[in-house]
């Protein structure tokens, strides 16, 4: 008996002095998504094998190892399957680690399944929160410590989210994973989450921060290179707050960003982050690829094929990152590459060659087989002659001699490919029928994902043509002679660019293109020395969203008031050039604008303070613009400090004329001339301004004819100097 | 019952979690695990060591398999066995001589029978071993005989011996298990004072104004060099980071701690400061039946550069390391690999590794051990005195008896080709394979 305690007290050595309160874990084994579909259709995204093991191992074991004592396992589409899948195994029968799972039918997400559980009233401390997908094996005593210190302080302190430094290649940048990108600003001392966004990709780089966040706090640091691991550590709070926000849906989009923007509460979110150690969620077909070769290259490590054998067959790792478990027959002239699993009782043929692949147990592979980078689950037979190229082929699958499956090709259970069938690249194959409505009865899924996921689309040309690719399909059915399996069409708007959740390679092309863009916006940024500039106005930004539009021309106009205003003051308050000049690039930078839209807002600014003083003719009028001009020339000609700006305020001045301040109409010539007088604008611009308006509307040449005069002197005397020149 | 099953289950899982490190600890807790299955054990009447063999077994096969790395685990299953079938026999022996029936012919032989039935055989052993210290000829004569008599009877009786002395053993009643436990506990106690008995050699060896190389960080060498530093000998550490887990600055930091003149350098120079330094010590994870050790990852280049340069190459290691295996054999797995994470960082290079996105793929490998061969070897100082490597063989056979080094119940041929017990042994184990299959 001794000896049990004291072994008993070595088990939980870490984890004793945090926990007094055992340490629970919520595990929800439903990702309330619907990309793994066709797949999970027939079964739970959990059970589907990730390196030859239900990926719900991974996490079992890894809050096991983290020194978690009671996990609840939330299940609700196919939950039938997952019970029955712990009962088998022998999860259920751990000591020191309690499994029980909660049954709900009716959860449509995550929120729902938090409600589930409070009802349940079975969470009693701090509790970790994860989904069933997520490989880590990072140690979670650190985490947890500063997760209590800080709720030691700060009662307000709810939740610590533990976050990774992604791949730092900027082109490929978060496509790792196949997420969207992530921005997130953090206190840096305090570790504090402050902003989080996961689809910012669709504003293409902009990136609205709420003034009151640079107010509140003393420094603030943007990244946009972590990742989130979706393991949180919470705080009972947060079950109540799912309770009483019944709108919480979604775990980031609502329940975060809910707390984020919540100040009456005060609830506060913090995170983690790690370096060493491994942490993953698979979303999507690209990161099941993904942490499938980090799990074969090790980083997962001690969760890797030889360590953490579940089954009972041993597996060895070889050189090369080749595992092989038991009783596999293969032939001598069979050639196993790099980076490869192959599962036990798993037959191989003459002359096959295997790379990069995971294969599982009790395949039959034949002859002159080529597989490279693909899935391959339990009790498939390939016939002779096929070539598989990053696929996924589930369990009982039959191909057909001489069969092609080309990149991304996703084979649901069952399926048949007819002999000498080309595959056609992401086509996902199924029995099933693809079902008409988004709403199935099989899995449940996140009612609000295909409207936010539908309106940030972009319309790139490759995704539609790879959606005519992909109508011009065969409809169904038709999968080589004596093939079964529906192919099923993209639904449209329905998903994104194929290739960014595909389990093949990301393209050649989409690097280069991803990479092009990135040195536009490289140059660009060069060019005017500050920020990277909005979407509208790269001048090769192809054709961007009508709602994108809106949104900076409703920014603009919110600038353009506070230029304004902050302008008017300077003029009753008598504050100085140079003051005034700082307070306006400081606006500039928090509304992430260019000199141009500076140079405009002041602009107009003078101009219409101007009009405001009281004039009784147009004489008048063009005095005040005289008077205040020569006060305030300084701070509109800083900004102008290239032809650009130059032009972007005679455009300025013309809308002006014909919309908002009618009166200049009349002047606009004359203070066009005494602005070419006082240097504000150069002939140049000028010039140019007339060059850009000549295949404009006659309706907006209106001015351009106003200034024909102008114009003409202009030019004469460009003229008449490179006369003089010569 | 239950009881030692969830035991065992749970250190199961902490050696298959790879959560136990070191071989010292896991050495401990797998000695404290089988006192407890033994204890727990209940015995028939006859054949109670076959039962207790049995159970340790099945017990110790389990164990081996969940982290066939740790090679201490098996080493300390097959310490049990050895010491149950060493009790047996001694008990064995006791009644006989009670009965006044001698085994052996031989007059000498029967004094040390005599006495023998006084005191346990282990703790016969025991004294045997420090009085080896340093072995003379006649103390290793003796003990050949001893040992090498030991497994025979009990290997060639096996179950009809049992069955004939059934009636004695019945008498025995609980003394064999109590016995046993008695050993048992005799060899936790070792396990745990190992680093004291080796650390009292320590002034043999270092002298003043030595110059001491090591690399990473090893428990034993702490207490070693620092007992040396204790008997007032002055002497400089150079302490080889051992890269990539550089457990050799947390050593520095122990022996700074502890006042000892300590330099940090890195791996790659040991080459170059190896002619200065007058010893090289090291700890082991394994000593192999061969002299061969199985070391932290970097020490077979130290051991070559000691070699280059003359310098003594000197491998400190408890008798729970001592294996019976051989390195070659293709049962002993002697190496795993890390995660890459210890030598790169994740991001940076995990795009590298995946050779879909890049044009070549990126191949990390980053092996826990290094295997020394025993020609690279000077000296291994164990808690029972300094030995060569090529006596490491006749060291084990005092620890374990040839039938154990294969704890598994399949008959595995290879097993059988490795073992390189004395000849008479072989022969008796080859052959009790045969009658099996």
């Amino acid at each position: 008996m001794g000896a049990q305690k004291k072994s008993g007290a070595r088990v939980s050595e870490e984890a004793d002095e945090l926990v007094r309160v055992p340490l629970q874990a919520i595990l929800l084994a439903d990702s309330f998504t619907t990309k793994f579909r066709p797949i999970t259709l027939e079964r739970p995204k959990v059970l589907l094998p990730l390196v030859n093991v239900p990926m719900i191992n991974y996490t079992l074991t890894w809050l096991e190892s983290a020194g978690v004592e009671e996990v609840f396992v939330f299940c609700c589409s196919h939950s039938k399957q997952v019970i029955n899948y712990l009962h088998n195994s022998d999860w259920l029968s751990q000591p020191n680690f309690t499994v029980s799972t909660i049954e709900s039918q009716n959860s449509v997400s995550a929120g729902d399944a938090l409600r589930v559980v409070y009802e349940r009233n079975v969470i009693h401390g701090d509790f970790v929160l994860i989904s069933g997908d997520t490989v880590s094996n990072m140690s979670l005593t650190q985490a947890l410590l500063e997760h209590k210190e800080r709720k030691k302080k700060d009662s307000n302190a709810v939740m610590t989210m533990v976050i990774k430094r992604s791949k730092p290649n900027p082109a490929i940048h978060q496509s790792r994973l196949g997420t969207d990108e992530l921005f997130m600003a953090i206190d840096p001392n305090t570790k504090q989450l402050l902003y989080y966004e996961d689809r910012a990709d669709q504003s293409k780089g902009t990136l609205h921060l709420d003034k009151s966040l640079l107010v509140d706090n003393p420094s603030l640091s943007l990244h946009h290179d972590k990742q989130d691991c979706y393991i949180d550590i919470c705080s009972p709070e947060v079950l109540s707050l799912f309770t009483d926000n019944f709108d919480y849906q979604h775990l980031r989009r609502h329940f975060v960003k809910g707390l984020l923007l919540d100040d009456i509460m005060g609830y506060k979110i913090f995170v983690h982050e790690i370096h060493s150690d491994y942490a993953a969620r698979i979303d999507n077909f690209r990161s099941y690829d993904t942490v499938s070769k980090d799990i074969i290259h090790r980083w997962t490590y001690p969760l890797v094929p030889d360590v953490m054998n579940f089954g009972n067959s041993v597996t060895k790792l070889e050189r090369q990152g080749i595992y092989r478990a038991s009783e596999i027959s293969q032939s001598q002239s069979a050639v196993i590459g790099p980076c490869t699993v192959i599962g036990s009782g798993t037959k191989i043929g003459n002359n096959t060659k295997i790379s990069n692949s995971v294969i599982g147990e009790g395949c039959k592979i034949g002859s002159n087989v080529i597989i490279e980078g693909c899935y391959i689950w339990d009790n498939i037979s390939i016939e002779d002659g096929c070539k598989l190229q990053h696929a996924i082929v589930c369990d009982g699958v039959i191909i057909k001699s001489g069969a092609v499956l080309e990149p991304g090709v996703i084979l649901s259970f069952k399926v048949v490919v007819g002999p000498e069938f080309v595959v056609p690249p992401y086509s996902k194959v199924s029995l099933f029928q693809q079902p008409i409505e988004e709403d199935s009865d099989e899995e449940l899924e996140y009612a609000d994902s295909t409207s936010v996921i539908g309106s940030q689309m972009e319309t790139s040309d490759v995704e539609i043509a790879s959606q005519v690719l992909e109508t011009h399909f065969s409809p169904a059915s038709e999968l080589g002679m004596g093939g079964a399996g529906h192919v099923w069409l993209t639904c449209e708007g329905g998903h994104e660019e194929e290739w960014r959740h595909s389990v093949a390679p990301i393209p050649k092309d989409k690097i280069l293109e991803a990479i092009k863009i990135m040195e536009d916006d490289l140059e660009l940024t060069h060019d005017d020395s500050f920020f990277p500039p909005s979407g509208e106005l790269k001048p090769n930004s192809n054709d961007s969203d009508d709602d994108d539009h809106e949104d900076s021309r409703d920014d603009s106009y919110y600038f353009e008031k506070e230029v304004e205003a902050t302008f008017l003051r300077a003029v009753h308050e008598n504050i100085q050039e140079s003051h005034l000049i700082l307070e306006i690039n400081s606006l500039k930078l928090s509304y992430n604008k260019l000199t141009a839209d500076c140079a405009g807002a002041v602009f107009y600014a003078m101009m219409k303070y101007a009009l405001d003083t009281p004039h009784s003719s147009a004489d008048s009028l063009l005095q005040n613009v005289q008077v205040v001009f020569t006060k305030w020339k300084k701070v509109l000609t800083s900004y102008l400090t290239d032809i650009d700006e130059q032009i972007e305020i005679i455009l300025k001045f013309e809308e002006m004329c014909s919309e908002s301040a009618k009166e200049y109409a009349t002047l606009f010539t004359r203070i066009l001339h005494y602005f070419y007088n006082e240097d504000v604008v150069e002939e140049d611009a000028i010039l140019s301004w007339e060059d850009e308006k000549k295949d404009a509307d006659e309706a907006d040449k209106v001015f351009v004819k106003q200034a024909q005069h102008l114009i003409q002197w202009l030019k004469e005397a460009s003229e008449e100097d490179d006369d003089d020149q010569e | 019952m239950p009881d030692v099953q969830t035991l065992v289950n749970d250190f199961l899982n902490q050696l298959k979690k790879r959560k136990i490190e070191g071989s010292q600890a896991t050495a401990k807790l797998t000695a404290e695990l089988l006192r407890s299955v033994i204890s727990q054990q209940r015995v028939p009447h006859t054949n109670q060591a076959t039962a207790l063999i049995n159970a340790v077994r099945a017990v110790g096969e389990q164990l081996i398999a969940a982290n066939p790395v740790e090679l201490a685990v098996g080493n300390i299953v097959r310490r049990v066995l050895h010491i149950i079938r060493e009790e047996d026999l001694s008990l064995a022996t006791a009644a006989m001589a009670g009965l006044g029936v001698s085994a052996a012919s031989d007059d000498e032989d029967d004094v040390e029978r005599e006495e023998n039935s006084v005191l346990s055989a282990a703790a016969v052993a025991a004294a045997a071993r420090s009085t080896l210290r340093p072995p003379s000829l006649q103390t290793l004569l003796e003990d050949t005989f001893d040992s090498a008599v030991v497994p025979h009877t009990s290997s060639s009786g096996g179950e009809s011996d049992g069955r004939s002395r059934s009636v004695e053993k019945g008498s025995r009643g609980k003394k064999l298990k109590h016995d046993v436990i008695e050993a048992v506990n005799e060899l936790i106690q070792d396990i745990s004072t190992c680093y004291e008995q080796i650390a009292e050699q320590a002034v043999e060896h270092i002298h003043h104004n030595e110059v001491i190389l090591t690399l990473g960080s090893s428990k034993t060498v702490l207490e070693f060099l620092y007992a040396a530093k204790e008997k007032q000998r002055s002497f400089k550490v150079f302490v080889a980071e051992g890269a990539p887990r550089y457990q050799g600055h947390l050593l520095a930091k122990e022996l700074v701690a502890r006042g000892l003149q300590t330099t940090v350098i890195t791996d790659s120079a040991v080459f170059a400061l190896i002619s200065r330094v007058n010893m090289v010590i090291v700890g082991a994870h394994a000593v192999m039946a061969n002299g061969g050790v199985i070391a932290p990852v970097g020490l077979n280049m130290v051991a070559l550069a000691a070699q280059r340069h003359a310098v003594p190459f000197v491998v400190l290691a408890g008798s729970h390391k001592l294996c019976p295996l051989y390195p070659h054999n293709p049962e002993v797995l002697v190496n795993e690999l890390r995660s890459p994470s210890e030598l790169l960082d994740f991001g940076e290079f995990s795009d590298c590794m995946d050779s879909a996105s890049g044009a070549g793929s990126l191949h990390v490998v980053n092996p826990t051990f290094d295997y020394v061969p025993p020609k690279l070897v000077s000296l291994f100082i164990t808690d029972t005195g300094g030995h060569n490597p090529s006596y490491m063989y006749r060291l084990i056979a005092d620890y374990y008896s040839a039938d154990d080094l294969v704890v598994k119940r399949r008959p595995v041929v290879a097993a059988v080709l490795s073992s390189k017990p004395r000849a008479r042994d072989v022969f008796t184990f080859v052959q009790r394979k045969m009658n099996h299959i």
